[in-house]
């Protein structure tokens, strides 16, 4: 067969080479998964190669689960996957259907079946994200409606490959238990992908990036005191990435706004500028010198 | 005696694929699809049971046409129609309604013809 097709054409007719630039740009960090991502698209794009020659086989598997701490951007990923999948049709639609246990499991009999149906449903042709997905199995109760959800979602997941990608997503340890009580359904999930936590470094560009899209800029200052900030908060409990980083940020905002109306006068640049102090006064400053103080901000 | 009714009576049964198409063509719009099965399907008949509930927010037809293989399954020697309602005001109303399942031996109506004062003659349709 001398028949041969450009690779990098059909990679580039599909137009997946600008989400994945895209995605290198706009999210910080996150190296082994944006690795992985465009292995999958990789893949995808030989598949099409291999149809495009008559080589037919089956359609792979991109069941997917995200493990990773609370604000990695598992999400942001899946919404991405979506359309990278797209693109490349392997989905018809491209749509993320975002759920948890509760869009998924009844409260009584005979509940769960038809609302587990009616998400896949609505996920058909498209992506559906399971949300803190370990929630769905409870070993503490055998009568507990999540195993139906389950057995479901993994008929679906086995007959209706062509129709969805489930991706699953939670925190690494309880992901592990969840599939090791759940073998079928670790086994029909291909791809394991871990998000690790963003650096310092890293927080601080995605802050610069949130300043930024809320038409603000930091003082250099403000700067140091938020690399400052982060530093404190990333040893506290309940860190979450850069969710706790926006949040901090609208914080900031706020105080920014008391300044500039205890101040009366204002310039555009005083209107624009986060100083230093609206980040020092964080109760996280207070809780180094204070361990004891339960602080969340 | 071959039945027809709804959007597509004139054309031939329509196969999977085509029903499909219509599926997406009805999500397009922004349609809700849903499915009805009867065992007697006189077209004055218009309480079909509803085979679950109107699909609301789907994008794609896999989810319907599932549905659809489920319903045909359980009521093999049953009609299906496929409904798509539009909520838009104005229309509220059924915008597309077609045939997706008839028996292996369909039913049969004849026509009666009752003699009233005058020559009067009332027609009914019942079922054979």
């Amino acid at each position: 067969m001398s028949e041969s097709i450009d690779l990098k054409a059909l990679l580039a007719e599909s137009g997946v080479g600008a989400v994945l630039d895209e995605l290198d740009r706009e999210l910080v960090g996150l190296a082994p998964v944006k690795t992985r991502i465009r292995e999958i698209a990789s893949l995808l794009v030989v598949d099409k190669a291999r149809a495009a020659l008559g080589v037919e086989g089956a359609k792979p598997s991109l069941h997917m689960c995200f493990t990773g701490n609370p604000g990695t951007g598992k999400t942001t990923v899946a919404m991405r996957m979506a359309t990278i999948l797209h693109r490349l049709g392997h989905v018809r639609k491209g749509h993320l259907v975002a759920v948890t246990r509760d869009d998924l499991v009844g409260q009584y009999i005979g509940h769960t079946a038809p609302k587990t149906k009616e998400v896949l449903k609505r996920a058909m042709g498209g992506v559906l994200f399971i949300d803190e997905a370990y929630y769905l199995y409870r070993p503490e109760n055998e009568r507990d409606y999540g195993q139906e959800a389950i057995e479901i979602l993994m008929q679906v997941m086995e007959n209706q490959r062509e129709d969805l990608v489930v991706i699953f997503a939670g925190y690494k340890s309880r992901m592990d238990t969840f599939f090791q009580s759940n073998p079928g359904l670790g086994s029909r999930v291909a791809h394991h992908i871990d998000f690790p936590d963003y650096s310092v470094a890293e927080l601080e560009e995605i802050a610069e990036r949130m300043v930024a899209g809320l038409g603000l800029r930091l003082s250099p200052d403000a700067r140091t005191a938020l690399g400052d900030y982060l530093r404190l908060r990333r040893g506290q409990p309940n860190f979450a990435n850069a969710r706790s980083l926006r949040n901090a940020l609208d914080r900031a905002r706020l105080r920014q706004a008391r300044r500039l109306l205890e101040a009366g006068r204002v310039d555009a640049d005083m209107l624009m500028t986060i100083d230093a102090e609206d980040i020092r006064a964080s109760r996280v400053f207070g809780a180094a010198r204070d361990p004891a103080e339960e602080a969340a901000c | 005696m071959r039945i027809t009714q709804g959007t597509f009576s004139y054309l031939p049964d329509l196969t999977d694929e085509q029903i499909g198409k219509q599926v997406a063509y009805a999500l397009e719009q922004g349609w809700a699809v849903s499915l009805e099965y009867t065992d007697d399907p006189h077209p004055r008949n218009v309480y079909w049971e509803m085979w679950g509930l109107p699909m609301f927010d789907l994008q794609d037809p896999a989810g319907v046409l599932g549905e659809l293989r489920e319903c045909r399954k359980a009521h093999p020697d049953c009609y299906v129609k496929l409904n798509a309602f539009d909520s838009t005001r104005g229309f509220e109303t059924m915008r597309m309604s077609f045939m997706v399942h008839r028996p292996a031996v369909e039913a049969r109506y004849k026509l009666r013809r009752e003699e009233g004062p005058a020559r009067l003659v009332r027609y009914t349709i019942e079922r054979a």
